[in-house]
């Protein structure tokens, strides 16, 4: 599956839905808001937004890519949008694969191109106030 | 002619909701993007970070549209 979702993400269900019985591997990558921003200010909380069509075909695409690049494999990619707090999970990548080596290979490649190239916003909230839109480095302009 | 446009973060900050702008026949969305940055200080400085998506589709500023397109003006990622 491929979702930007709005309600809080059930990792457990998103791992499940990568397992087949073809599968000796199912890594599970949660991305969580922390309290510090990269410059090393407090934050507060985040608000994401997305287009939404765009970044589910995104996520296809990059799982088709993992793919190629690393063999059969099931993968599910989760985001959410809306305003987050500190210690809520803002995305899921989930991968089964026959073996490990593969499936850590595939996660690590889809949460990497997901920040590189699929068209999410975030917005930093900050403890002492202001907010700013914030990109990731390296990211397609 | 008159396209949808569907922008993010700061430029939907700048720009609003998604709106309907009219153009001339042909024009490319480089037009659009120039009409758009006419109406706005701080939009020009976001023109080398944003891209232009025409349909769902990446677009060149030399893309012309048509009648009926949504275009997104999507910058800098930041998911994750």
């Amino acid at each position: 599956m491929f979702a930007i979702v709005l309600d809080p993400i059930d990792v457990a269900a998103i791992a499940r839905s990568v397992r087949t019985d073809a599968c000796g591997a199912v890594i599970t990558f949660a991305g969580v808001v922390r309290e510090m921003s990269d410059d090393d200010r407090p934050v507060t909380g985040l608000s994401y937004e997305a287009h939404e069509s765009m970044a589910a075909a995104e996520f296809e695409a990059i799982a088709r890519e993992a793919r190629d690049r690393f063999g059969p494999c099931e993968i599910s990619v989760a985001h959410r949008i809306g305003d987050l707090q500190v210690g809520e999970v803002s995305v899921v990548v989930a991968v089964g694969a026959p073996h490990r080596g593969a499936a850590f290979d595939a996660c690590e490649f889809t949460i990497d191109e997901l920040k590189r190239r699929a068209p999410i916003w975030k917005k930093e909230h900050y403890a002492q106030g202001g907010s700013r839109w914030r990109s990731n480095p390296g990211v397609q302009t | 002619m008159k396209v949808r446009v569907l922008a993010f973060a700061r430029v939907r900050e700048l720009l609003g909701s998604p709106r309907e702008v009219e153009l001339p026949a042909g024009a490319t969305a480089g037009a659009l993007w120039d009409d758009l940055a006419k109406t706005c200080q701080e939009l020009p400085q976001l023109a080398q970070s944003t891209r232009i998506a025409r349909n769902g589709r990446m677009v060149p500023r030399e893309e012309r549209l048509e009648d009926g397109d949504e275009i997104a003006l999507l910058p800098a990622a930041g998911g994750g």
